[in-house]
């Protein structure tokens, strides 16, 4: 899981969510502590918590934070240690903030022959990313290559954020990132 | 209906009957569709008769080993006073692997269902269903057709108003390839990295959170809700007759340099060389196929020959030198070139290593980057046989090889 371009690269320069000298406040409150109450009766252990947990925190602030990651160990009763050694095995949790947009394209074999690597320069180029991992000039885009996306079949798909896209070309490109608010 | 495409008349539909059909996904449109009443059968059988139905109809495990679904099953024992588990395999990460994402995308109530009937077949009150972080629509389509089946009273403390308890929860994983190796996806279950476990104890015996678990591929178990219903010789109708190890159908994943890439379900030994050109129309204008993966990447890549003359089943693809796998259908054409391409499967394998094991973790390393050397044209003999002697080296040696 350690190999490869990640998000960390570059993109501390400019962080769009969260500054490390404001008070951290707590991601369990209210509604999300309900939600995390209705998740642990699913299990018999508190540490299977740990992946929907660590999911309710990247959804709310982007990110999973070392003080966020406190925060649900203390929520689940395991060390800071531990979730760490948990978050950084899984490469869907970013443990730095990333651009507004974080741009994953998959570049496996069945999809890198019906020419992938064309849609990822192609989102390189539209972004002024210039660099796998690197954040935009203006903060808003994270590009990186992802292995197979489960749906190689509509090659190429890309996803950005939680919106997955199918089919994907080099000329769609522009039009998929002008429809981004 | 085969997805993308309408479904090509050779095709046997069974699981893709409703795909891309948007009203099957809705627990009305579902039970409108014949929907749940395998449960309702299931539920009123004992659970043992339920394994034998499964074992005589021949299925095997759809997520890429084969092994028959009724012998795993039976390898539960009920009665031993402590909980078991069923796990749903969503995880499709193996590259050219598509079909468990239509089915819960077009049918998750079959998902649902097959779950459930799994779950009380091998005496267990839980069965949770592993999907992988990326499958965000799937995920949602799950998410709302379990939340659907509980206010139903289909799922929970009182099943279909039956007397039995049956939960089934949705588990969203985050990333990794590993976790779809069965040890591995149950610790990542249980809140861990998702490092494959030394067998044995298998699953059986100390599975998730240490008890009896039974894990199956997502396709696998959508196949038994249709064995129970419709019976174990309906289910043999499928296959060749000169080989009862393969029955039923299968949906394959059709992927690369091909016509009309999709999902297609066909009866178990349909012809290859009419998969490739009839159902999926064959090469692109122009060229000509040259390769093909029949089952997944991590199965062996055969010739154009050689698949023209396979039969797709377990036991014809083997005789083709290959695998059957998970049914992912790789084609490579003439314009590839076989080494790039080759060199970013293993650039793949060396990345979803969980670096567990040196020799795997070593292994895949060195061997992208010998492969990359030999794209760009820097290769030597020697190479060759570095690359054959770390294939020795991690065959057999790995946990999760
Ligand atoms: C590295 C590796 C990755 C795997 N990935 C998957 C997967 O994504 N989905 C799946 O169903 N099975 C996968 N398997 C197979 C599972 O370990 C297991 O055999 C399967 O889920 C059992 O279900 P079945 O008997 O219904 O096929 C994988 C195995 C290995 C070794
Ligand atoms: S063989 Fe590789 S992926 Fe499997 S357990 Fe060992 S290191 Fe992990
Ligand atoms: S290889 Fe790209 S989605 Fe599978």
């Amino acid at each position: 899981m350690s190999h490869g371009p990640s998000a960390s690269g570059g993109a501390l320069a400019r962080a769009p969510h969260g500054h490390d000298d404001t008070p951290y406040q707590p991601v369990f409150v209210g509604d999300r502590r309900k939600d995390l109450d209705a998740i642990l009766l699913k299990y018999p252990t508190k540490m299977a918590a740990l992946l929907p947990a660590l999911w309710i925190v990247q959804e709310a602030r982007g990110w999973v934070s070392e003080p966020a990651m406190a925060e649900v160990a203390k929520a689940l009763e395991l060390t800071p240690a531990y979730v760490k050694g948990v978050v950084s095995f899984y490469t869907m949790y970013h443990q730095h903030p990333v651009g507004k947009y974080f741009v994953q394209v998959c570049t496996t074999t069945p999809c890198n022959v019906c020419g992938a690597e064309d849609v990822v320069n192609a989102f390189l180029q539209h972004t002024r990313c210039g660099e796998l991992g690197a954040t935009s000039p203006d903060g808003r885009f994270t590009v990186i290559e992802v292995e197979c996306l489960g749906a190689c079949g509509f090659a190429t798909p890309v996803m950005i954020n939680s919106d997955f896209l199918e089919s994907v070309t080099p000329d769609s490109v522009p039009d998929i990132l002008a429809e981004l608010p | 209906m085969g997805y993308p495409h309408q479904s090509h008349p050779r095709e046997a539909v069974v699981l893709s009957k409703h795909f891309g059909d948007a009203e099957a996904r809705t627990l009305a449109g579902w039970k409108a569709r014949g929907g749940y009443q395998a449960l309702e059968m299931a539920l009123g059988m004992a659970a043992a008769d339920i394994v034998t139905i499964v074992k005589d109809s021949g299925l095997r495990g759809r997520g890429g080993a084969g092994f028959p679904t009724g012998v795993k099953w039976s390898f539960m024992k009920p009665g031993d006073g402590k909980p078991h588990y069923l796990c749903c395999n969503a995880d499709e990460s193996e590259p050219g692997t598509f079909k468990d994402r239509e089915i819960m995308r077009w049918t998750p109530h079959a998902l649902v269902e097959g779950c459930a009937i799994g779950a009380y077949a091998i005496g267990a009150e839980t069965a949770y269903i592993y999907i992988r972080g990326e499958f965000t629509e799937p995920l949602e389509w799950m998410n709302k057709a379990v939340k659907e089946a509980y206010d139903a009273g289909i799922l929970g403390a009182n099943a279909m108003g039956m007397g039995k308890r049956v939960d089934v929860h949705v588990h969203k994983g985050a990333g990794a390839y590993i976790c779809g190796e069965e040890t591995a996806l149950m610790n990542s279950l249980e809140g861990r990295r998702g490092n494959p476990r030394i067998k044995p104890p298998f699953p059986a015996v100390a599975g998730l959170f240490g008890k009896p678990t039974t894990i199956n591929n997502v396709e696998t178990l959508v196949a038994a809700a249709h064995v129970l219903k419709n019976g174990a010789a309906w289910y043999k109708q499928w296959g060749r007759p000169d080989n009862p190890k393969s029955t039923g159908t299968k949906l394959f994943s059709v992927c690369g340099n091909i016509a009309r890439p999709g999902n297609y379900e066909v009866p178990m030994g349909f012809p290859f060389k009419d998969f490739l050109w009839d159902l999926c129309g064959g090469p692109l204008p122009g060229r000509k196929i040259k390769a093909v993966i029949p089952g997944g990447s991590s199965v062996p890549i055969i010739t154009a020959e050689e698949a023209e003359g396979a039969l797709m089943d377990y036991e014809g693809f083997v005789a083709a030198g290959t695998m059957l796998g998970s049914g992912g259908v790789i084609v490579f054409d003439d314009a590839q070139n076989m080494v790039k391409q080759i060199a970013r499967l293993a650039r793949f394998y060396a990345h979803e290593s969980c670096a567990q094991c040196s020799q795997c973790r070593e292994g895949t390393a060195w061997t992208t980057k010998i492969l990359e050397r030999i794209r760009d044209g820097q290769g030597t003999m020697e190479d060759l046989d570095t690359l054959l002697s770390i294939g020795d080296s991690m065959t057999g040696n790995s946990s999760a090889s």
